[in-house]
């Protein structure tokens, strides 16, 4: 019996192996597609809530999400499928100085990144988000830029594109071993069967850290879970991402927007983190975020819940994503620990693996992958994180 | 507006006038005091709720059980389920035509209470037979018990089974009308002081850390059980035909909730899709309701349902179409139409059989499925938990009653109460109620022509006693001592008391009384309509089983004993060659049910699939023609199962199409399903309080009015 061939093989049909795959078939790589789950997305891209922003503090992650937004703010455009793109911004808000203070400081590296982000004083944020409560609130940051769409359809998207490119998609297929030879990458073995290639990607999301150990590597991935719900549908009333960093009991930090569809899309970042990767729900999850939802902005205490989830974070040590080749091993390429941040990183970040895998890179890419580098030390206090 | 409400009914009292003014875009109309806001539209002649904003599709009643969103509605501002909130004396309401708009909510004086968790040995959720039945023995054993039900009042669908039971007196009641059977039970499960019981109540969510979310009259609360007893019933299937969302098309369930709860008269003319228990026991409740009943039609070659229960309507005149499926219900905006044809032996539609029926409504009763998404995610999370009644098995309430009890001792044994084992013979019984119906026998009619005795026109074998138990003489008998026999009357003397003929559930048996020589036979008739409708001096139409009309003959005697229970038993005069072929009378003229002299073929691509999204047949097929699999990703790709009833109604409906286009079962991955089961306001969870403070266990109030709109 012949082994299948393939130049490229992607481990992980979700967020960021999906446009990968599409955009290593787009460069004229014969690709395999393996998820251990029935269809694409079914990872966590399905549980990410649509918020995608390049507005972050770090200029790896804000190169690639730049690079992200063109892709989603155009798909539909280009490929006559709408993945609901909106761009209603982000609004990060301030109720306390602590807040005021840590916003207007992250401004200024966002600003000298040239990212459109500005502090609004409270009146223009409530003219951007109405229905904030007032009492307090004594402004924010608003990125109007930045957007969102749904990562089931995005995830459908570019499956179907990177179909319509050749590539090969493989549902329901574990992979048990990455097969290497002096060295090299030289297949890889499924709980199905075996495909052979000088090329695999890593693209499993919070199931990394077992894929790279097929491949006798480790990856410093390890999930936690985050809570998210979607109300009803109603007539447009929001459009920014409203993020609310304060800390309270049991949360980090909450953010909810309203999708292109009309409903309400929420998250909460539990605190102390939730370790593992129990996707089951909990009871504390609804009071707590309903809660805080309720006292940010009032009129949410009339709109229907409909459907709440967990979704999973794959982390790294310090919080930033692990891309690039492998030092110990000739062929793989990490694409993983994108700490919750997959779905907006990842049409980025599969470019990036694209031209990494075909030795075409551009230029800046040398810096973002030396920043996100999966060999890089995670030094000082991060690192217990 | 015309009035839609019913005015005379021959088991139901009549409840007082409509009291209440409120508005309907604009317009004042009345409802009666408590009544859904769904129920007072249809009592006005509206059935048109909204227009969905996806297509403009014109929305009314679909489940009429707080299940789905379609009868959605804007009620002072807040889009409801007008289905399960009641009308308030000056409420404003609106149709609710695309997305609704969230109002605006000062932000002075919200407060919040913290979410409590009560603890508690048993949560039974759903009072119905089987939960009711099952807290009576918890209850004796004292055991403390919370039971969670979501309508106002206990009792389940019992409330809306006008018709007496069939089954075993002894076991279950059989022989008393299903809303009685209700009421007792009730009446039994409060008097445990350690039962407590909550009404108005949802269960939302089964939670990993074995805690059950309940909305307990709009706050929620958490209960923690050492053991859950799910009896959440059953939930109706649905179908897929052209127009099968029209406003007019809508469930049985449905149905009987607007007609013998709400005593609405939802309906001038019905034709019915189903031919089992369901479906022909709503046609007769249409018909007790003064509703024409047009056909009923069944995909089998014989009904599903009880023989007798078919018998019944065939000989008031309602045609049975078996082999026969719906095409397509017609009408601009609402049903005006039904289309129906034959079927082969393959299922496909006989070229040319098509029959087109005029009538506003068409019933869907294609069968039930278990709710029983509470029960697969306490056995996920480990929760002790049992199911009982439909939610483990579909089957009768007189069943569901049944093993109610049985699950319940088996819950005070794992509770480690002193209660006992559950007898062997309660299994027994059980089993046997669960039967589905069993041969059919050609009737015997008896060779005598002399004296008094009773005919049974009762031709199949069913689980069902309650002649054997009523008669003084003790003359009746079944063969064996199983229920499930028919009925033989053994030549003892008959004192003619006419109770066999009162108490039958299939009103299957008749009384002959030859002792007046050449005169004729005097035969004795059960009759549930209306006392008014008929008296001395009338002349019938009477029917054989089949539904035959062997002649007209007339009415010498019309009584309703107390015994009958509102049942009226009419003495006919008829010749000797047909007295016994005599099983009713009809009420119903054959050209009600004549079909239109052409039929409608309806155009529109409009078989809805997942109706809270709009998604039709066609785009499923499609998908699942591309080689898609899996439910989730016919979610993503079309949004079936991402609407208001939280997928509970479209996933059956996709399995079926998979079939259809040869996908094996094994190949299908199911739609994940997550909480909550039911749309509630954020309020609600965040525990929102305006006016009053903390609302404690104790207190069922309706204090918070900041979220009122979810429920």
């Amino acid at each position: 019996m012949s082994t299948a061939v393939f130049d490229v093989i992607v481990i992980g049909a979700g967020s960021v192996g999906m446009p990968a795959a599409m955009y290593l078939a787009e460069m004229g790589m014969k690709v395999l597609v393996l998820d251990q789950f029935s269809s694409p997305g079914q990872g966590s891209n399905k549980a990410a809530i649509g918020g995608i922003r390049a507005t972050h503090s770090s200029p790896a992650k804000i190169k690639l999400c730049l690079d992200s937004l063109r892709t989603f703010s155009g798909w539909k455009d280009e490929h006559g499928f709408d993945i609901e793109w909106a761009r209603g911004g982000y609004a990060f808000v301030a109720y306390r100085p602590e807040e005021e203070r840590l916003l207007k400081n992250l401004l200024v590296v966002q600003k000298a990144a040239g990212l459109n982000i500005d502090w609004k004083d409270r009146a223009e944020l409530l003219d951007i988000s109405p229905g904030l409560r007032t009492e307090g609130l004594l402004g924010g940051t608003f990125s109007p830029e930045d957007g969102s769409a749904s990562p089931m359809r995005s995830c459908l998207g570019f499956h179907r594109r990177a179909l319509e490119l050749g590539v090969e998609c493989r549902f329901n297929e574990r992979v048990t071993s990455i097969m290497r030879r002096k060295g090299k990458v030289v297949g890889v073995r499924t709980d199905k069967g075996g495909y052979a290639t000088g090329c695999v990607v890593n693209a499993a999301g919070a199931w990394a850290r077992a894929v790279a150990q097929a491949g006798g590597l480790d990856a410093p991935v390890v999930p936690d879970c985050h809570e998210a719900g979607i109300t009803e549908a109603v007539a447009p009333f929001l459009d920014p991402m409203v993020v609310d960093i304060r800390p309270a009991p049991g949360s980090a930090n909450f953010y909810f927007y309203q999708h292109k569809p009309g409903q309400v899309v929420f998250c909460i970042t539990p605190n102390p983190p939730i370790v593992g990767s129990d996707r089951r729900e909990t009871s504390a999850y609804l009071p707590m975020i309903a809660r805080r939802m309720v006292d940010l902005m009032p009129k949410l205490s009339n709109l229907k819940v409909r459907r709440t989830w967990r979704g999973l974070y794959p982390m790294t040590p310090d919080g930033a994503p692990l891309v690039g080749r492998s030092q110990n091993l000739e062929g793989y390429i990490d694409a993983i620990g994108m700490c919750g941040q997959g779905y907006m990183l990842g049409p980025g970040v599969g470019a990036l693996v694209a031209r990494l895998a075909t030795d075409r890179l551009q230029e800046g890419d040398a810096g973002i992958l030396e920043e996100l580098s999966p060999s890089r030390a995670f030094g000082g206090v991060e690192a217990l994180k | 507006m015309s009035d839609y409400r019913i005015k005379a009914h021959p088991i139901l009292p009549i409840p007082p006038e409509p009291a209440v003014a409120f508005t309907w875009q604009g317009r004042t109309l009345s409802a009666r005091a408590g009544e859904t806001i769904a129920s007072a539209l249809f009592a006005n002649g509206v059935r048109t709720f909204g227009h969905h904003h996806k297509d403009g599709a014109p929305m009314g009643i679909y489940c009429a059980n707080g299940q789905c969103a379609q009868c959605s509605v804007i009620a002072d501002g807040l889009p409801v389920k007008s289905c399960m909130v009641p009308v308030k004396e000056g409420m404003a309401v609106k149709s609710l035509d695309g997305k609704p708009a969230l109002p605006d909510l000062g932000e002075e004086d919200l407060r919040f209470r913290d979410i409590e968790t009560l603890n508690v040995e048993c949560l039974i959720l759903g009072g119905g037979p089987a939960g009711l039945s099952a807290a009576v023995e918890l209850g004796k054993a004292g055991v403390g018990v919370v039971l969670v039900d979501d309508k106002a009042d206990l009792g389940g669908k019992l409330v809306l089974q006008t018709h007496k039971f069939f089954g075993s007196i002894d076991a279950c009641h059989a022989g008393t009308r299903g809303m009685d059977i209700g009421h007792k039970l009730e009446k039994e499960v409060r008097k445990f002081e350690n039962v407590r019981i909550w009404t108005g109540s949802n269960a939302l969510a089964v939670f990993s850390d074995r805690k059950v979310g309940i909305l307990r009259e709009g706050h929620y609360v958490l209960v923690q059980p050492q053991v859950l007893l799910v009896a959440t019933g059953a939930r109706e299937k649905s179908l897929v035909f052209k127009g099968n969302t029209l406003p007019g098309v809508y469930g049985a369930g449905a149905f009987q909730t607007l007609v013998n709860r709400d005593m609405v008269k939802p309906s001038d003319r019905l034709f019915v899709i189903g031919g089992g228990n369901v479906g022909l026991i709503a046609a007769y409740h249409a018909l007790q309701a003064g509703i024409e009943v047009v056909g009923l039609c069944e995909a089998l070659p014989e009904c599903g349902g009880y023989k007798v229960h078919k018998d019944k309507l065939v000989r008031m005149g309602v045609p049975i179409h078996t082999s026969h499926t719906v095409v397509s219900a017609n009408g601009h905006g609402e049903v005006e139409s039904v289309t129906v044809a034959k079927l082969d032996a393959s299922w496909k539609v006989v070229p040319g059989s098509e029959q087109t029926f005029k009538c506003d409504t068409v019933l869907v009763a294609v069968g039930l499925e278990p709710v029983n998404e509470f029960y697969l995610k306490a056995k996920e999370f480990g929760l002790p938990v049992y199911a009982a009644g439909d939610a483990e098995e579909i089957a009768e309430a007189s069943a569901a009653m049944f093993t109610g009890k049985i699950k319940g001792l088996e819950i005070c044994k794992f509770l480690g109460r002193d209660a006992g084992d559950v007898p062997m013979e309660w299994h027994r019984t059980a089993e046997v109620l669960k039967s589905r119906p069993g041969a059919t026998i050609t009737e015997e009619i008896p060779e005598d022509e002399k004296g008094v005795f009773p005919v049974f026109h009762c031709s199949q074998e069913i689980p069902c006693n309650p002649c054997t138990s009523i008669c003084p003489q003790g003359s009746i008998m079944i063969e064996g001592n199983d229920i499930l026999g028919v009925p033989t009357f053994n030549e003892k003397d008959c004192i003619a008391c006419e109770q066999c003929v009162a108490v039958c559930p299939g009103l299957a048996i008749t009384l002959l009384d030859y002792r007046r020589g050449g005169n004729g036979v005097l035969v004795s008739i059960p009759y549930e309509f209306p006392e008014s409708t008929i008296k001395i001096g009338d002349s019938v139409t009477v029917l054989d089983t089949l539904g035959r009309v062997l002649g007209n003959v007339p009415v010498v005697r019309v009584r309703s004993p107390k015994f009958a229970d509102h049942a009226v038993l009419v003495k006919v005069r008829a010749p000797h060659d047909i007295a016994k072929q005599i099983a009713g009378i009809r009420v119903q003229q054959p050209w009600v049910s004549e079909p239109m002299a052409d039929r409608v073929e309806r155009l529109a691509d409009d078989e809805i699939v997942c109706r809270c999204e709009r998604v039709t047949a066609g785009e499923i097929r499609a998908l699942v023609r591309q080689g898609v699999r899996d439910m989730n990703e016919l979610k993503a790709a079309t949004r079936s199962g991402m609407g208001s009833c939280g997928g509970k109604t479209c996933p059956s409906l996709i399995r079926r199409i998979f079939r259809e286009e040869g996908v094996k079962d094994a190949e299908i991955t199911e739609l994940t399903q997550r909480p909550v089961f039911m749309e509630v306001p954020l309020g609600a969870f965040a525990g929102v309080v305006t006016g009053e403070g903390p609302v404690q266990d104790a207190v069922a109030s309706h204090a918070v009015s900041a979220f009122q709109g979810g429920l």
